[in-house]
């Protein structure tokens, strides 16, 4: 017996591949729209992507900027029995500066205090006028909130004690009542009263929701108490707690404090709310998460729409190409070889479609923030995971049209018209 | 113009009809018998059918349609399988062959020449010829090397890179005989071969058959129903009702080069003839 028998025939993948890319060779205009199929999906993938985690990652760096071991306390609380709507709501009187002294004071975990009192109101320098939140604070609001002063200095503890008149303002406001002036040291009337401008806050820009952030003015929260509402009320406090770590501890400790000092029976509900703010960032990158993973599966399913689309075409193409299967088996070609052609053609089929996909995909993420003003993020994750998809969206695909093939009988193949 | 050319310089040579008995067998059929099927019909397509063919060998297998040539000739080129009986192919028993193992023979030892050309279409006659090496695992720049050889032999070189369409069916059936011999197979199996061509081209596929197997010593195995073109064969086999009727040497085997000079002058556009 001769020995070649026990040597099957190995062809190298190399020749394999080749073999597949020339037959994609010979109908390009086919290749080129199976592979649209692929391109769209994968690039709607990557974009969507794209989208969800530049909008969590804004969420996010917004959160950071205000800090993660902030906390708001506010009067009132919410969904209480049904009755009461919301928190600080102007019905609501329960929040005192007695409290928020004695949070500072007897809450060894709390950092700083400030609370918020706030208004609206006509401020005028000069000839110019402009209408914008008046936020009454105390010293420590810089540090809690994390935002600098631009030029000028915050007003100092004695100017809360003494309920001076004076005011840190926005950008906004520096640019609308002095037009590129300096304005520490300049006069603002509110309400008729003379304030004096001793800093102005550095620029914020827009929050998520686009509101501008540095349209605003801050000065002493008893100076809104006393000279310009009349009102004892607070609505809000923001609480710093002494470590990111510390802010579930500090929300026990003044929820305990407070329902101390509100002198509530046990079964009585809070009067007010406390909050921090890894509960609000949770919530908004959970919201997130979700729109993103919506995003990518509607983009998923346009990506199974492309491998049905491969599938349709290369069955289309065994059925047409019977004939030179038929060749190719009689002249040698093992089920197994013809198989791994039309698997391989299929595989680069999609492989360079999610390539190609994965290119539009990063520029249509690019140019999502000029044209339309989202921010994106490009995912590494999405990226390497739309690759091994598509690679198996063509495995996948691809093996039942290849399978035929290779089943096919090459008498009956070669007699195919 | 090529084509002449080549023609043209084959050997004349004498026509050497003579057997030589002792020569080693490529082919032994021994009682093959091929029932299909249909239903609850079973079709005998061929009913205990013995045949050997020794090396060197030019063989015309006849017959008419339903005559069991046809399945003769799949169970010789190993495209299908005896019911029963036993083919020993070039030493070796293949009547028991899996699917793979008879792709690895039909790469090995088989070179397919059919009616239709059986080219692949927008693939380059190099290509063409470079496939069945592909199949046999044979290196690529070996395959470029051995596949310009082929196609020169066969009086086609320079026209490596035109594609089947660019070619005339006469160039064509000699790219499918270049992509024959281009593994050095035990033997050449070609199915209605001319049924495609005109009488010249025909006569001129006949001379390089007759000349692969003169100078060559190439077994060579016809299929055809046309007497004329089994004249040039040195043997025949007549095929009727799935058995051998008949089996004898042509005893005035025709000379395939000496009528192409007999031959008018061919006009030139028929070797440049390119149809797009």
């Amino acid at each position: 017996m001769d020995q070649w028998i026990n040597e099957p025939i190995v062809m190298d993948l190399l020749s394999i591949i080749r073999v597949a890319f020339r037959a994609l060779q010979r109908n390009k205009m086919r290749a080129a729209l199976t592979m649209l199929g692929i391109i769209i999906g994968v690039s709607a993938v990557v974009a969507m992507v794209s989208i969800g985690q530049g909008a969590q990652a804004a969420v996010q760096a917004q959160i950071d900027s205000i800090g993660t071991n902030l906390l708001f306390v506010s009067a009132g609380a919410q969904n209480v029995g049904g009755v009461r709507s919301g928190t600080g709501d102007s019905g609501t009187n329960t929040l005192t500066v007695e409290d928020l002294d004695a949070i500072k004071r007897e809450v060894p975990s709390v950092a700083m205090v400030t609370p918020s009192v706030t208004t609206r109101g006509q401020l005028v320098a000069g000839n110019a006028n402009w209408n914008t939140q008046i936020q009454g604070v105390s010293e420590q609001f810089p540090d809690i909130r994390k935002w600098a002063v631009g030029s000028g200095e915050f007003f100092s503890d004695s100017d809360v004690r003494t309920a001076a008149r004076v005011l840190v303002i926005g950008q906004t406001i520096a640019d609308n009542l002095f037009a590129g002036g300096d304005p520490v040291g300049q006069e603002i009337r509110v309400q008729n009263l003379p304030f004096r401008v001793v800093g102005v806050m550095a620029r914020k820009g827009q929050d998520q929701q686009g509101r501008d952030q540095d349209d605003i003015a801050f000065t002493p929260y008893s100076t809104v108490q006393n000279k310009i509402t009349g009102s004892q009320r607070v609505q809000v406090a923001f609480v710093s707690a002494v470590s990111a770590d510390a802010t579930y501890t500090a929300q026990d400790q003044i929820t305990e404090l407070l329902r101390q000092r509100h002198k509530l029976g046990t079964n009585e509900p809070n009067d007010f709310t406390v909050r921090n703010m890894s509960d609000i960032a949770e919530a908004a990158n959970e919201t997130n998460s979700t729109m993103t993973l919506l995003l990518a599966c509607i983009a998923g399913v346009s990506l199974l729409v492309g491998g049905i689309g491969i599938m349709n075409i290369m069955l289309v193409s065994v059925t047409e190409r019977t004939r030179e299967i038929g060749i190719r088996m009689a002249i040698g070609a093992r089920s197994s070889a013809v198989r791994s052609q039309f698997l391989i053609e299929s595989v680069v089929l999609s492989l360079m479609g999610g390539v190609i996909g994965i290119l539009l995909g990063i520029v249509v993420s690019l140019a999502i923030p000029r044209m339309l003003g989202w921010p994106t993020l490009i995912s590494t994750m999405a990226i390497i995971g739309s690759a091994v998809f598509s690679a198996m969206v063509g495995i996948f695909f691809g093996y039942y049209p290849a399978r035929k093939a290779a089943a096919l009988d090459p008498i009956e193949a070669l007699r195919y018209e | 113009m090529q084509a002449v050319q080549e023609i043209t310089r084959a050997t004349p040579a004498v026509v050497d009809a003579m057997q030589i008995p002792d020569a080693r067998p490529v082919i032994e059929l021994e009682h093959i018998h091929k029932t299909y099927t249909m239903g609850d019909v079973q079709v005998h397509a061929l009913r205990g059918v013995s045949l050997t063919i020794r090396e060197g060998e030019f063989v015309a297998i006849m017959g008419a349609s339903g005559s069991g040539k046809s399945t003769t000739m799949n169970i010789l080129g190993c495209l299908d399988r005896p019911t029963k009986g036993t083919y020993i192919l070039d030493g070796q028993d293949v009547s028991e062959m899996s699917k793979d193992e008879r792709a690895d023979i039909r790469s090995r030892k088989i070179g397919f020449v059919f009616q239709g050309f059986n080219l692949l279409s927008r693939t380059s006659a190099l290509e063409n010829v470079e496939l069945p090496m592909l199949y046999a695992g044979v290196s690529s720049a070996e395959r470029h090397a051995r596949a310009m050889e082929s196609l020169a032999s066969v009086g086609l070189a320079g026209r490596e890179q035109n594609h089947p369409n660019q070619l005339s069916g006469g160039q064509q059936q000699r790219v499918a005989v270049a992509r024959a011999l281009v593994n050095d197979p035990a033997l050449i199996l070609a199915d209605e071969p001319t049924g495609n061509l005109d009488s010249r081209t025909s006569v001129e596929v006949m001379e390089i058959f007759q000349r692969l197997n003169r100078e060559r010593d190439i077994t060579l195995i016809l299929v055809t129903h046309e007497a004329d073109i089994a004249q040039y064969a040195q043997r025949i086999v007549v095929f009727k009702d799935g058995k051998i009727r008949k089996d004898y040497q042509v005893e005035h085997q025709r000379n395939a080069a000496e009528e192409l000079r007999s031959l008018p002058p061919i006009e030139e556009d028929e070797d440049e003839e390119e149809e797009e």
